[in-house]
């Protein structure tokens, strides 16, 4: 095993599927982090000790198991406060996903604040879950969605964004921290004092940012901010939406039910305090509990250490895969400016053929438009082949990546 | 199936070099489907004369095997009697492409074009024979594809 930030012997020990082999006994390589990472035993066993020993709703009934669980519950969520560096623990609100984040946004705050003729900004290279709810929104109210393009080098053209803000109609930005295609950082911190110059709020979409950086949400000075447990060693079915408690406060609620009340009359009711005010009904306790050992298995690395691993897996990866014959490789080659995800096409060959070449290598790696339909346009291509890493992945594994890779150019006669 | 054996020098072959692709002007039959899994794009035309297929042609974009597969439908049924069309399965299809035990992650790639076919025919019963009784059965055959 070669160098590397991480001790990624010990890492793979914990995860137990790492072990399994696919396809006539080949060792499994997961390189699609980027859609879902694979689960620590930690985690397992966290949600398994819930269900075997203290499974119980939360927050009403007085017995020991639901104290315990109601403790293990909010105990989550100081650590995930601690973990973006909110300001309140209230700003934590529990969701489904980053997808279900971003449309109790649009729902809520949208539909208050969105008007006719105002404009919307997103860009080219969201995920469709950050360009669908706000084509909803904008089609109801009669305003405008507008996008922020992507140059050659898969990086923003923000002059766009300046012509946007200098119109005045715009009431919110909204972008990925990290590309799920091209990996590219947005230029975040940038994008966000020249929204706020214009008195424009911000959606920082983090589901590719937070599993693989350190994000310290007061730095950054965003609005909104969302991202998915599952995308970082966590359970799928548990998502953060961190918003400003001021604009939080100033939010109607977007689900009703339990748990969002404080007192419910036949025809009016009034609303709990944040966080519960947008946490209506039983919520995934467990899954949330199961995040809680995610989010302890990642700090004990660091982040820092978790992104050091990657831009070095990266930047190694990239060097190989430019020497392959006929390989096309999409967004910057400067590491600065982003994160452990490589997009590109291999000749003539469609992702789809290459994907089950490579899976029948035992390697796991992603084809299709990966949700981004607008930026495969931008790209002018139908599809990708997409390969992401995270902290159990190794140099060996790329290497076997690369011989996978000349194999499908041999047999395609590429 | 290993994927020496579905890439096979023909199916790269069809795949580089469709046969049969291109557009008809005024078709009897024209239609066009998408795998929203995947993105494939398929859209076939056909002519029919004295109940055959008198000609046929198809565009799209997408995998060596939906490409393949939708090229080696056309050359399948050219000439052939519009009943003989009707009657077309999913096992037909597969072995004329070589591909019978194709895997559950690609055999929608592989019935994209029959599927595409089954909805023409469909709109053809429908529209020009009036034969609604036999345009539903094939309605449900399409639905059953994938």
């Amino acid at each position: 095993m070669q160098a590397s930030a991480l001790n990624i012997e010990n890492i793979r020990s914990d995860f137990p599927i790492l072990q399994r082999k696919v396809h006539n006994n080949k060792s499994l390589i997961y390189f699609d982090n980027a859609a879902t990472t694979q689960k620590p035993i930690q985690v397992i066993d966290a949600i398994r000790n819930y269900y075997l020993n203290y499974n119980s709703n939360i927050h009403r009934a007085v017995h020991q198991l639901a104290v315990e669980a109601t403790a293990a519950f909010e105990l989550t969520r100081d650590k995930i406060a601690k973990f973006i560096n909110a300001k309140n623990r209230e700003e934590i609100i529990f969701v489904r996903n980053t997808t279900e984040a971003i449309n109790l946004i649009s729902y809520s705050w949208g539909r208050q604040n969105v008007q006719k003729d105002d404009i919307v900004v997103t860009t080219e290279y969201e995920h469709h879950s950050n360009i669908v709810p706000w084509q909803l929104l904008t089609k109801e109210k009669g305003a405008k969605l507008q996008y922020i393009g992507v140059d050659d080098n898969g990086e923003l053209i923000l002059d766009q964004l300046d012509s946007y803000l200098e119109t005045g109609r715009v009431k919110l930005v909204t972008f990925s921290h990290m590309s799920n295609v091209l990996g590219t950082i947005s230029l975040t911190e940038e994008i966000i004092q020249k929204c706020h110059e214009k008195g424009v709020k911000v959606l920082v979409d983090a589901a590719q940012s937070v599993p693989h950086m350190k994000v310290d949400v007061q730095k950054m000075d965003c609005d909104f901010f969302a991202f998915s447990a599952h995308k970082m060693l966590g359970p799928t079915g548990v998502g953060v939406l961190w918003a400003r408690k001021e604009i939080l406060d100033s939010m109607p609620p977007f689900n009703g039910g339990g748990d969002m009340i404080r007192e419910v009359h036949k025809y009016e009711t009034s609303w709990n305090d944040l966080p519960y005010k947008f946490e209506a009904g039983t919520p995934n306790i467990a899954d949330v509990i199961g995040f809680s050992a995610a989010i302890d298995y990642l700090e004990r690395m660091g982040m820092d250490k978790v992104r050091e691993h990657e831009v070095e897996l990266t930047k190694y990866a990239l060097e190989k895969m430019s020497l392959v014959k006929g390989i096309v490789l999409y967004g910057t080659r400067d590491m600065t400016k982003r994160g452990g995800v490589i997009s590109f096409n291999l000749g003539d060959i469609h992702p789809h053929d290459l994907a089950t070449i490579m899976d029948e290598d035992g390697i796991a790696i992603r084809s299709g438009h990966h949700c981004a339909q607008v930026l495969m346009e931008r790209l002018d291509v139908a599809a990708t082949s997409r390969a992401s890493f995270y902290i159990y992945n190794t140099k060996e594994e790329v290497d076997a990546f690369i011989r996978s890779l000349n194999r499908a150019g041999e047999l395609f006669r590429i | 199936m290993s994927s020496a054996d579905i890439y096979r020098e023909i199916i790269l072959d069809y795949y580089r070099n469709p046969r049969n692709f291109g557009k008809l002007e005024n078709p009897d039959i024209a239609m066009r489907d998408s795998n929203p899994l995947c993105g494939d794009e398929l859209e076939m035309h056909i002519n029919i004369k004295d109940n055959k297929v008198s000609d046929v042609k198809f565009t799209g974009k997408g995998c060596a095997i939906s490409q393949a597969s939708a090229s080696m439908l056309t050359e399948l049924i050219m000439g052939k009697d519009f009943e003989y069309v009707k009657k077309l399965a999913k096992e037909d299809i597969l072995d004329n492409l070589g591909l019978p035990d194709l895997g559950p992650a690609r055999i929608k790639c592989a019935l994209l074009s029959l599927k595409v076919l089954k909805y023409g025919v469909y709109s053809y019963l429908t529209e020009k024979l009036k034969d609604t009784a036999s345009a539903d059965k094939i309605k449900e055959e399409a639905t059953k594809l994938f």
